[in-house]
């Protein structure tokens, strides 16, 4: 009996040690947390050459983007040990700094010397400082990243389509260099039998639930004169998000919805844009730079069929920000070995190759390289478009100021309830309770 | 002196008394019956303690605090009434409660009257119902997860079948309307969708009600020469009424609550069309984090839910009375 008795505890010790292991950090292995697309691939590959310089090794928790938000928000605030290093959203920054979720790497950075003037200086704002634009920093840009459009340049070459183009519009037929040009180039092929199939004029950013259609409609809204604040860090935002030139910018991304966005595409984001362009239904559609390189690549749509430009530009020149810098997180087992890779990611060497794997590096050894612009057919646009990004709030209550803004946006985009001024209003009278409530109104 | 045990039950319970060590008979003997009832029910109880009732203690307590989950560093406060107050004054929760009273309305409706005509088809036991019976429970068979997905592809105005098919008898062009996409019809969507999958829920609880009805009622109806409408509006619909508002409640309580469907189907879109109250309650907990605020929601959605459920079954104690 009193053999049975201790076969049965060795073997519920044994069970329980088997559960309890995986959420153990061993310490010579990090885990690293960031969104499930293709630059993670890259780093994946890129992280090679990290464990076999330091033998720790690496493993990936990679979350689908509609959950992305969701999952790793949850793993912080439950205080989980999941990851060791994370290439977080930019608006987490503000709520991840005040809620210690991550580490402060200024005396880390100055210790190794890691300078953040080696780094753009649009991306080390956005990706790595809070209070925004301070030398306060809780992150190292990881990868740069902003909206931009990709177009089906063997469409666009056609003979006939460029002559009536020409006569209807009297330029050519190319990449648009406005929202109204954007807007007569996507209502040109719009209807339009191409191939076999009818076609649309452009795929654009409707989803509702997490950050699509902000992302999308900022992207014509920030051209048009859109901001979030008369005075910067005033939070007056009367006259700015709900100004004549916001109401215009919200009134095109709405026309260019209602015009050429393919059948069914209400709640679209990146995977359904890129499947729209894929399949052969749209002349354009916009999306990260992220994607860029896959989409180069592409058997089918890549190569020399497609083309790829900045977000047009109206009053101003301007793009919504992507990307993300990558922070340790606090409740790690494994510090220094998280910092041990950060200053390994750091090097000039390693950023040129994270380029050159796909990585959208952000230090200015790979963008000041003479050969960069050239390395890549949306290498000059990322560089073009990384100078003219706006992001969204970066507060620690962004993510319910999203939700405001998704929720107005979508109400008045795809189900035409209401105006762009009404929406906007409504959207004010939002932010401003929630600035409120946060006590700095 | 004991009785012999006579049926298998007892004759099984008989030989594992007989079987247990003599050391553990004895200890157990001298518990008294209602101890032994206390140490079987504990474990359950227990567990209903942690995984019910103290969450909803707690969902109480957060519902009169500031507390938000995304900041576990922040001093919690008490608010008193403010998160009631706000919840029951805002006008967005009040519309997705309107889209939700709507969706479990015409649902119910639905599958109510479609359930009990297919419970009724197959209690007449035609050549082959047994094989009809098993195709109409395929869909409440599948995951919500999976109907949803599927629901979404027929739906796609360009290569979607429901489109076809509807272009098919009407001549209206399939990729000119979008079932998920327009604010008029993104709600029949998920009505046509619901009701697909669990009318057949339904049909089995009314199958269930049809088939308890004694024949000899039916026989001393005919006996009577009453017509086959006056009997089945005399006796098939009282006698099997107790089951079809048993069937309304488990429906009503389960729409009340319904999520995985319409996220899946339209997220509550297009804008907030198909926003229900459920949906609402997880973009306030888990997206915007309001966790105090979303506990008094929640809260109010669950006395909603109770004191209409224990209306209805008041009422339907009566039903069985009569």
């Amino acid at each position: 009996m009193r053999k049975m008795t201790k076969a049965l505890m060795g073997m519920s010790s044994a069970l329980v040690l088997s559960t309890a292991i995986p959420g153990m950090a061993k310490a010579d292995e990090l885990t690293l947390c960031w969104a499930a697309w293709d630059p993670a691939n890259a780093l994946v590959e890129l992280s090679k050459d990290f464990t076999a310089a330091s033998g720790t090794a690496m493993k990936f928790e990679f979350v689908p983007w509609p959950n992305f938000a969701d999952r790793i928000l949850n793993e912080l605030n439950s205080g989980g040990k999941l990851c060791d290093l994370l290439i977080g959203d930019s608006q987490w920054i503000g709520g991840s700094a005040e809620n210690g979720y991550y580490v402060k790497l200024n005396d880390f950075f100055d210790k190794e010397g890691i300078k953040m003037s080696d780094f753009a200086e649009a991306a080390v704002n956005a990706y790595s400082t809070w209070p925004k634009g301070t030398p306060n920093y809780w992150a190292l840009p990881a990868m740069g990243d902003a909206n931009g459009w990709f177009y089906r340049k063997d469409w666009f070459a056609k003979p006939e389509l460029q002559a009536e183009f020409k006569q209807k519009y009297g330029r050519d037929l190319g990449p648009p260099q406005t929202w109204d040009e954007l807007k007569q180039v996507a209502e040109f092929f719009t209807g339009r039998e191409i191939e076999g199939q009818k076609v649309y004029g452009a795929a654009i950013f409707t989803e509702r639930a997490s950050e699509g259609i902000t992302m999308g409609a900022t992207s014509a809204l920030y051209p048009y004169g859109f901001k979030y604040e008369q005075t910067a860090g005033k939070y007056d935002m009367d006259g700015a998000v709900n100004s004549p030139d916001a109401v215009a910018g919200l009134e095109a991304y709405k026309a260019l919805y209602k015009c050429c966005q393919p059948p069914g595409y209400t709640d679209s984001y990146m995977g359904e844009g890129l499947d729209a362009f894929k399949s052969g239904q749209v002349a354009m559609a916009m999306n990260w730079f992220a994607f860029f390189p896959g989409l180069y690549k592409d058997e089918k749509v890549g190569g020399d069929k497609i083309g790829f430009f900045v977000n047009p530009k109206q009053k101003v020149a301007a793009s919504t920000l992507g990307g993300q810098g990558i922070s340790v997180v606090a409740n790690t087992d494994n510090l220094d070995g998280a910092l041990a890779y950060i200053k390994w990611f750091a090097q000039p060497e390693v950023q040129k190759k994270w380029w050159a794997l796909g990585g959208y590096a952000v230090h200015n050894a790979v963008l000041t390289d003479p050969s960069f612009k050239d390395s890549q057919p949306f290498a000059a646009g990322f560089l073009v478009a990384m100078n003219q990004v706006q992001d969204f709030w970066q507060e620690p209550s962004y993510a319910i100021l999203l939700q405001a803004m998704q929720k107005r946006l979508h109400d008045y985009v795809v189900a035409d309830q209401g105006t762009a001024q009404e929406a906007l209003d409504a959207l004010v009278k939002d932010w401003k309770e929630i600035f409120e409530d946060e006590g700095k109104l | 002196m004991t009785d012999a045990p006579s049926t298998i039950a007892e004759r099984s319970a008989d030989m594992l008394a007989r079987s247990t060590p003599a050391s553990i008979a004895v200890r157990v003997r001298g518990l008294s019956d209602r101890v032994i009832a206390w140490l079987f029910i504990t474990p359950t109880i227990a567990l209903l303690l942690a995984i019910n009732i103290f969450p909803l203690i707690w969902a109480v307590y957060l519902s009169f605090t500031n507390f938000r989950a995304n900041r576990p560093n922040a001093e919690i406060e008490g608010v008193g009434l403010r998160n009631y107050q706000r919840v029951l004054n805002d006008a967005d929760i009040w519309i997705a409660m309107q889209t939700t009273a709507h969706f479990v309305f015409w649902t119910i409706l639905l599958q109510t009257v479609i359930g009990f005509a297919l419970a009724y088809l197959i209690d007449r036991k035609f050549r082959g119902h047994a094989f009809w019976t098993t195709v109409i429970l395929i869909p409440m068979m599948l995951s919500p997860a999976v109907v949803g997905n599927f629901w979404r592809f027929l739906y796609q105005p360009q290569i979607g079948l429901f489109n076809y098919i509807v272009s098919y008898f009407t001549g209206i062009p399939p990729s000119s309307f979008e079932m998920l996409g327009s604010v008029t019809l993104a709600p029949w969507a998920i009505i046509i969708v619901d009701t697909w999958m669990w009318t057949p829920y339904v049909m089995l609880i009314c199958l269930a009600g049809l088939r308890s009805i004694p024949d000899y009622i039916y026989e001393a109806a005919e006996v009577d020469r009453a017509s086959a409408w006056r009997q089945f509006w005399s006796i098939t619909v009282p006698m099997a009424l107790p089951f079809i508002m048993l069937a309304v409640l488990f429906r009503g309580i389960e729409n009340f609550k319904m999520f995985d469907m319409v996220i899946l189907l339209t997220g509550g879109g297009p804008g907030s069309t198909t926003e229900v109250a459920s949906i609402t309650l997880k973009r306030e907990a888990f997206e915007s984090w309001l966790t105090g605020r979303s506990s008094a929601f929640a809260i109010i959605l669950f006395v909603a839910v109770f004191g209409l459920a224990n209306i209805y079954v008041k009422a339907l104690n009566k039903v069985k009375q009569r």
